[in-house]
């Protein structure tokens, strides 16, 4: 069974309509790469996702739990959304780290403010706290940033930033973490280190969306590709049929013009 | 009377002058800075109606002088209403400036802070979202120490202006520290036509912002440490 399903998802900003009945599904340790040109709905997708953004129409569940359904009051409930959206990770382009923290503070604090709804967390204070920063620790090793745990964001270049604000998300062990154009506000030595990490996660068999202008890199890390325009997926299928031999007129457009850049 | 007969005099109205001068500095502070951020909030609001009416009240406070805002507060009760609200003498004056004042600041500090808080981008408060926080995490343990970063700097500069400010009290005769200076020039004490207690009087400003520049610095390199 498919992880996700989001099913007919419309987006409406005042008169322009951005999404126009998007679908399609994900199977869990999968990667996908959504691709397609500036406008086409990208961001406002893992905005609806992540519930920053909610649809006027459509279904969204997860390993068949209905989250979101427009006709259904119940799942519309603000109150239930912050749990919600647990189930997913969004990485910003500009990272977004809050920086009166140090890498470290910023992989752990949501974690620990969700401790503190556990009945035990009063007790269990010093424990909980040990435990986090452990897990933080390990994760930003693994990113090769052991050595800037105590860092503030501005003393990170933007591809270490950018780590940490995965590290950040991954804390949290979302089911499905979302990718916004992770790279486009590096410069290409600091995008190859951002995208390692990604490629490691990807062989880690992290369920992972992946919005991205960088073809190569989608071509080679995801399992399925989306081609969207228009607010709608014009194309959807594994990387060597989108790219290699694409079936629709646009998409051909798209990516031959994408190549020219 | 010799200036060694005179020096205890003249300083022991400063002091007292200087003690009142303080006390508005010190009430006008604590009653602005809450103050302000509950005007800030109603100009943010979400009811159009609120944030419109906030926003003319601010306009309108700021667009004139506080003297005339001293003078209206002071004035009107008695002269419109005949009713003594202020009570009399030295207390009723320090209470009708202690409301003129601290409701004139809290219009300055509530523009402060709305800059402050708007400054901020929204991405700190989508991230919070993301990771699960609530809206109160988020104002308490992202936006907040941003938000006083930012508004510092002009915030030493608005209570620098408060001490000097203090002394327009002097026009409904609250007997703050220039009003006690003054009072030497027609004769008080038995001690009159001397300028000198004015340069006294100076110094004792030029000693308190002195004072506040330091701790006002110390707070904003404190919050250097981050950006
Ligand atoms: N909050 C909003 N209010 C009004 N219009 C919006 C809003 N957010 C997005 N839009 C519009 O929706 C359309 C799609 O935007 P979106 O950011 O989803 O595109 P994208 O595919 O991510 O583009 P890019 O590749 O440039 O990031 C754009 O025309 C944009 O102007
Ligand atoms: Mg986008």
């Amino acid at each position: 069974m498919a992880i996700l399903e989001v099913e007919n998802i419309h987006k409406q900003f005042e008169r322009t309509q951005v999404l126009k009945g998007v679908d399609f599904r994900l199977e869990e340790g999968k990667a996908l790469s959504i691709i397609g040109s500036s406008g086409s709905g990208k961001t406002t997708l893992l905005r609806c996702l992540n519930f920053l953004e909610r649809p006027d129409r459509g279904r969204i569940s997860i390993r068949g739990e209905v989250l979101f359904d427009a006709e259904d009051a119940v799942t519309r409930r603000e109150s239930e959304t912050r749990k919600k959206r647990l189930h997913f990770g969004l990485v910003f382009q500009n990272f977004n780290l809050f920086p009166q923290y140090t890498a470290l503070q910023n992989v752990t604090l949501a974690g620990e403010l969700m401790a503190r709804e556990r009945p035990d967390y009063r007790a269990k204070k010093r424990e909980i706290r040990q435990e986090l920063e452990e897990q933080a620790t390990a994760l930003l090793k693994s990113m090769d940033l052991g050595e800037r745990l105590g860092n503030y964001p501005h003393q990170l270049s933007g591809g270490q930033q950018q780590r940490v604000a995965i590290a950040r998300a991954l804390a949290l062990r979302p089911d499905i973490l979302c990718f916004d154009e992770p790279t486009s506000a590096l410069d290409p030595e600091l995008t190859r280190e951002v995208l390692r990490v990604i490629r490691e996660l990807a062989a880690r068999h992290t369920t992972m969306i992946i919005v991205t202008h960088e073809m190569r890199f989608a071509r080679e890390v995801s399992d399925r590709v989306i081609f969207m325009d228009g607010g709608v997926v014009v194309e959807e299928g594994p990387p060597e049929q989108v790219f290699g031999s694409p079936r629709e007129e646009r998409t051909r457009r798209f990516l031959s013009y994408a190549e020219d850049q | 009377m010799s200036f060694q007969e005179q020096l205890p005099i003249v300083l022991g109205s400063l002091n007292s002058g200087f003690l009142q001068t303080l006390r508005l500095f010190a009430i006008t502070l604590l009653g602005a800075i809450p103050l302000g951020l509950v005007i800030a909030f109603g100009s943010m609001s979400r009811l159009k109606p609120l944030a419109a009416i906030t926003r003319v009240v601010v306009w309108v406070v700021r667009g004139t002088p506080l003297m005339i805002q001293l003078l209206i507060i002071y004035y009107f009760p008695g002269l419109m209403l005949k009713t003594n609200w202020w009570g009399s003498g030295e207390s009723g004056r320090f209470l009708a400036a202690a409301i003129a004042f601290i409701f004139n600041y809290a219009c300055y500090f509530s523009e402060i802070y709305r800059g402050g808080i708007q400054s901020v981008p929204v991405g700190q408060q989508e991230a919070g979202l993301v990771l699960g926080m609530t809206r109160p995490q988020i104002f308490f343990r992202v936006t907040l120490l941003q938000v006083i970063k930012r508004i510092v700097p002009p915030m030493s500069n608005e209570v620098i202006t408060l001490v000097k400010d203090t002394s327009l009290a002097r026009i409904i005769a609250l007997q703050e520290i220039i009003w006690a200076g003054q009072s030497f020039l027609k004769g008080s004490q038995g001690i009159s036509g001397q300028i000198w207690p004015l340069f006294f009087t100076a110094l004792y400003y030029l000693i308190f912002t002195g004072v506040l520049t330091v701790l006002l610095g110390r707070l904003e390199r404190r919050l250097d440490y981050f950006r």
